[in-house]
């Protein structure tokens, strides 16, 4: 049997993380009722001209510094036409004659060693609208929510010979990316999609195979599954004959695993592209660049290296927080202020990972300020609040910012060193409960768990386990 | 006949009448198309709202040809207006004659060939001046506000009020600048006959710019004739980018959201094409063609590219001419009538017609017709055209 090589090359579509549309001032945040976020400029109505987000230009030009391009300092807008009804203008404003970023690449790691993938350029668009087909009334609608939410695509050179190499440059764009604050890239809310070109050769051979393309990818099992199947597919064609492979546009179904040919209706087409007239070019001076420069991360695993070699955190914990911008973020304020990183570390790794978890949220999308959470492990370590307490006031910290003293001091969480109301509150009790003192002085330990929650809870918690457990038990003998 | 598609009163000394190229809360707007007949906008173009806070009155919509791209208004879906000899009449020049002033948008020079056939005053400021912010895009690089009147005072006082940044037009320049065209700053001492423009057109057009030279020279202004063989080129360059953007802009036309739609469709494809062809005149749909071939992989570069290229050339060498001259003067229009005949046997008449127009659209460059002239000037020289238009028209 012959042997072959898989050529593969990524077109990634981002939704940048601005607040507002590109061209207009409406919401980009997803979701939100059908049609909410529209105004006549992103629903194509007559008499709106588009002004440009100067923060896309921001975030289009921080992902090209995080992924090694090139900037071109003069960048302008395209206007891209076709007809489709979730796209109201009928035409797509896209980035075709001069993209912001040129020339980058992304270092990957595989089973297989270290591999640089070269970036051909990325260019800032607009999104397009959803349809939603109604099969009540057999009618299909149109939500403009999407439509001018800004976008960049990373078009990378055939780089790629397998789908691991795909995985780990995703996963790469990814972190970066997030790192950067240039995206949520989630791709089951689809802010991160990918159309993969495809094709097989012998190996030693320097011509390009038959390309097929899939496009709107959003996940990752999703490209891995279909890589495989385009790959055995390609190779059965050109070893076996059972088809003629065609360059063509093919979906992939992933229920059933299989890609199959689009219309070619749905492909073929001229653009017609031209410079768009109404958004005047983009100058990017030197001041510009330069803030954009200074804004930029430190790479996730340089952030891992130091908090591992200079704060002395293992390597779980150091490569865990370091998943996150958000985690990063707050660990480093957190640290800053109260000075105990392990700490900060458990912190974050078991209770704010647990909490996120039965939020349903992503580490991302963590709240907690880190100098709040630093002067809250401060107050837990000075003895001023109990760790049982301090939890309950991380949780009000991921939804408010608060000061935990201060919220500590108004909700009754700080310790008591009133000696005199705990041993008055465990006497009460005592004397209230014969039996569970019998059962304790009979040899049952349970009872004297029994009365030690009893004593915690009239306590509301504010009490050293270690003092509580003391003066329990000098009662219990007394008694 | 039509000339009002939607009128109050102009009878007033503030009333201000708007082609219906201007998208307005309180009337429809249709951009003289079937595909938005009864449309109605959200919002006011920024340049009604600017009327209004001056104190003007919104007289009413003229009448306009389909997307403001023909020779006099003769596409509009309304219908040709003529008088009785079926002379072709610009309904704003019509209206220009009753009100204070017409606002009409300037895409393919109509409002400067209805100044000069009407003997009105047309402004084209320069290109930027003026928000386009609530104006039905139609060929956004070229397409300029300007302002219809019976005499320069009233259209420099309407200019006034109307001029300035807007922060929804991303092509709209900074106040400093805009006001600039207010303003004379250096008078209109010499000026240059462009040759062979002016030798193309009838007689009675030839014998206004002669007798304009002999006013100007009369005031002690130089004028000398050049040679304009790169002008010519205007005309071309600018039917392929005219009919490329047009083609564009009227795509969001496609009866999916607004505007009219087709009863007889069962596909998204039979939707979109039967719509616009039942909706759209023929002289668009010819423009949309030509418009998508210009733009096409095959032949972008041979003709988009070139255009884009010759209208380089052409503002290179107006500011050459504006080293020595101040203006150049040239006629708006071949002919001082048009009939209805003549576009029924020529619906391309337009597009001949650009010879003398689409130097100055083509370039953005500010351009006032009147007295039986077109000046064009260096940008923001609009006050000075202003002045020396009507220096002639005083004079004649
Ligand atoms: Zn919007």
């Amino acid at each position: 049997m012959k042997k072959y090589e898989t050529v593969i090359g990524l077109e990634v579509h981002i939704e940048l993380a601005t607040k507002s549309k590109i061209f207009c001032s409406c919401s980009a945040e997803f979701g939100g009722e059908q049609n909410d976020h529209v105004c006549p400029a992103c629903c194509g109505m007559p008499g709106m001209l588009p002004v440009t987000n100067k923060r896309v230009v921001d975030l289009g030009m921080t992902a090209g510094m995080m992924l090694n391009c090139e900037i071109n300092r003069t960048t302008t807008f395209d206007k891209k036409n076709y007809y489709y009804p979730d796209l109201p203008c009928s035409y797509q404003t896209t980035q075709w004659f001069a993209p912001i970023c040129v020339n980058g690449k992304v270092r990957i790691q595989t089973s297989k060693g270290e591999k640089d993938i070269r970036i051909k350029q990325i260019h800032m668009e607009e999104d397009a609208g959803k349809l939603v087909h109604d099969d009540w009334t057999d009618t299909s609608l149109v939500d403009y929510n999407r439509t001018s939410v800004p976008l960049i695509e990373i078009v990378s050179q055939p780089d790629f010979s397998s789908a691991e190499e795909v995985v780990a440059y995703l996963e790469r764009l990814r972190s970066l990316l997030r790192f950067a604050k240039v995206s949520q890239c989630r791709m089951e809310q689809g802010s991160m999609r990918c159309d993969v070109n495809l094709s097989i050769r012998e190996e030693g051979e320097t011509k390009l195979g038959v390309r097929t393309e899939m496009k709107n990818m959003n996940s990752i099992s999703a490209i891995t599954r279909a890589i495989e199947y385009e790959v055995a597919r390609h190779i059965d064609a050109l070893e076996n004959g059972t088809e003629e492979l065609v360059q063509e546009t093919r979906r992939w179904d992933d229920v059933k695993g299989k890609s199959y040919a689009m219309r070619s209706k749905e492909t073929a087409g001229d653009y017609r592209y031209f410079p768009d007239p109404n958004v005047m070019p983009i100058v990017i001076d030197d001041e510009w660049f330069d803030s954009i420069k200074a804004s930029l991360p430190e790479f996730p695993e340089v952030k891992k290296a130091r908090f591992i070699d200079e704060l002395g955190l293992s390597e779980y914990d150091a490569d865990l927080i370091t998943q996150s911008r958000a985690f990063c973020d707050c660990f480093e304020a957190a640290y800053k202020e109260c000075g105990e990183a392990k700490e900060v570390a458990n912190w974050l790794i078991s209770d704010c990972m647990n909490m996120l978890n039965k939020k349903g949220s992503t580490m991302d999308q963590l709240k907690v300020d880190g100098t709040a959470l630093g002067k809250l492990i401060k107050l837990v370590m000075e003895s001023k609040v109990t760790r049982g307490n301090a939890k309950k006031i991380l949780l009000v910290m991921d939804e408010e910012t608060i000061d935990p003293e201060k919220y500590a001091t108004e909700n009754n969480f700080i310790v008591s060193n009133d000696t005199a109301n705990i041993e008055k509150v465990i006497k009460e009790i005592v004397a209230a409960d014969p039996k569970s003192v019998a059962d304790y002085k009979g040899g049952k330990e349970k009872a004297l768990m029994a009365l030690f929650g009893k004593c915690m809870k009239t306590l509301k918690g504010n009490c050293d386990p270690q003092v509580l457990r003391k003066i329990l038990l000098e009662e219990i003998d007394k008694a | 006949m039509k000339l009002y598609l939607t009128k109050s009163d102009c009878a007033m000394t503030n009333a201000v009448a708007l082609d219906d190229m201007f998208l307005t809360k309180a009337m429809p707007t249709t951009a003289g198309s079937k595909m938005l007949d009864g449309y109605m906008s959200l919002f006011d173009a920024e340049v009604v709202t600017k009327l209004t806070e001056a104190g003007y009155e919104i007289a009413g919509k003229a009448n306009v040809g389909e997307m403001a791209v023909d020779l006099l208004g003769e596409t509009s879906y309304e219908g040709a207006v003529t008088d009785d000899n079926g002379t072709l009449l610009s309904a704003s020049a019509e209206i220009a004659k009753e009100a204070k002033a017409v606002l009409c948008f300037d895409v393919n020079g109509a409002p400067r060939r209805a100044a000069a056939v009407s003997d009105l005053i047309f402004v084209k400021p320069t290109y930027g001046t003026v928000s386009r912010f609530g104006t039905v895009s139609s060929a956004c690089s070229g397409e300029t506000v300007g302002v219809m009147a019976k005499t320069v005072a009233d259209a420099k006082a309407v200019l006034t009020a109307i001029a300035g940044h807007d922060d929804k037009d991303g092509t709209s320049l900074s106040d400093s600048q805009c006001e600039k065209i207010l303003t004379t700053e250096k008078a209109v001492k010499k000026v240059a006959i462009a040759k062979s423009i002016t030798a193309s057109a009838d007689d009675s057009v030839k014998a206004d710019i002669e007798a304009a030279k002999k006013i100007l020279s009369d005031n002690g202004v130089e004028v000398a004739e050049i040679d304009d063989e790169i002008l010519t080129k205007a005309k071309a360059a600018w039917n392929i980018l005219m009919s490329a953007e047009l083609c564009n802009n009227v795509s969001r036309f496609d009866g999916v959201k607004y505007g009219y739609r087709s009863e007889n469709y069962t596909t998204i494809e039979e939707l979109y094409t039967n719509s616009r062809t039942e909706a759209f005149g023929e002289l668009l749909k010819t423009m949309i063609i030509y418009g998508s071939d210009v733009l096409s992989t095959d032949n972008y570069m041979s003709f988009y590219d070139k255009a884009m290229r010759i209208r380089r050339v052409i503002a290179e060498k107006f500011a050459e001419i504006f080293a020595e001259y101040d203006a150049v003067m040239l006629p708006a229009s071949s002919k001082k009538a048009f009939t209805k005949a003549d576009t029924d046997a020529n619906m391309y008449l337009a597009f001949d017609e650009n010879l003398y127009t689409a130097p100055a659209t083509i370039t953005g460059l500010p351009a006032v017709v009147g007295g039986g002239v077109q000046l064009i000037g260096k940008a923001f020289s609009d006050s000075a055209l202003m002045d020396a238009v009507k220096t002639i028209k005083e004079g004649k």
